[in-house]
């Protein structure tokens, strides 16, 4: 996949939610890489500006969510001169088709990468059956 | 406090939208909202200087180079996603690649005054106007 193809910008989605926001903040889906493993579903998601603190995950009925707040108080009396992207929360959910062990969720943040390592439970990893 | 905050953004988005779209100028090639070559830079004025504060999620700092001359301010790098051996991919939406964009602003800069930060994927560049550029007020006798 090492191409000589310029990096281009990806397009921000805007979260598209049933529920309105209580304030005049975007929503956007954060770019995700999603892969499994034998003993993990791992779930990558990039949400530049994010600071470790600022992150929810959380899951519910087999649904993954993950919420990431920004620091808008940064902006606040920035006058722009010239802007190529938007700004605001991000937020995305998941519904999960392995069974997954939540209290063994692992988060990790990296250069506004979010990092989830979500292991499954027991009955849901692969098993080996021998024939007699 | 923040509810002031989404409107000018919305509103400059829109200016920009309309100048281009009437000048159809290839001036600057590329259009404002989430087109156009990689990092997407947002600028701001403060006072004399300018801060610009551009988009790398993923982009480690070491392969990150900033490099400044007069009026111009290169950014180049190198975004990596890798996947380990052996697993299986249900979701692939990031990209990834090297990237190098000049950032070109209408004022003469110091370059051993910028400063440089990059935290959470987020890279903010403090660009101070050369002294030398600054209007100087003339005492008339």
């Amino acid at each position: 996949m090492a191409s000589a193809q310029e990096l281009q910008v990806q397009k921000k989605r805007e979260l598209e939610s049933k529920e309105e926001t209580t304030i005049p903040v975007r929503q956007f889906l954060p770019a995700s890489d999603i892969y499994e493993t034998e003993s993990d579903l791992m779930v990558v998601l990039e949400m530049p500006g994010v600071e470790k603190g600022n992150v929810s995950i959380n899951v519910e009925n087999s649904v993954l969510s993950v919420e990431g707040r920004l620091d808008l108080t940064k902006y606040q009396g920035l006058q722009p001169l010239y802007t190529e992207y938007n700004i605001g929360n991000y937020s995305r959910s998941f519904r999960l088709s392995s069974k997954i062990d939540q209290n063994k969720i692992a988060a990790e943040m990296n250069d506004g990468v979010l990092s989830l390592r979500l292991p499954k439970v027991e009955e849901a990893k692969p098993q080996t059956i021998q024939v007699k | 406090m923040i509810t002031t905050f989404a409107d000018p953004f919305d509103a400059l988005f829109n200016l920009q939208r309309a100048l281009e779209g009437r000048l159809a100028s290839d001036w600057l090639h590329d259009q404002t909202t989430s087109q156009g070559p990689f990092p997407p830079i947002n600028a701001f004025q403060q006072g004399d200087d300018i801060l610009a504060i551009i988009e790398l999620p993923g982009v480690e700092k070491d392969s990150l180079q900033v490099q400044a001359k007069e009026n111009n301010v290169r950014i180049a790098g190198r975004k990596s996603v890798s996947f380990p051996q052996g697993v299986s991919i249900h979701r692939r939406e990031r990209t990834s690649g090297a990237f190098d964009r000049t950032l070109s602003v209408p004022v003469q800069l110091d370059p051993g005054r910028i400063k440089a930060e990059y935290r959470d994927g987020i890279l903010a560049l403090h660009l101070p106007r050369s002294e030398r550029d600054k209007p100087r007020s003339i005492k008339i006798s």
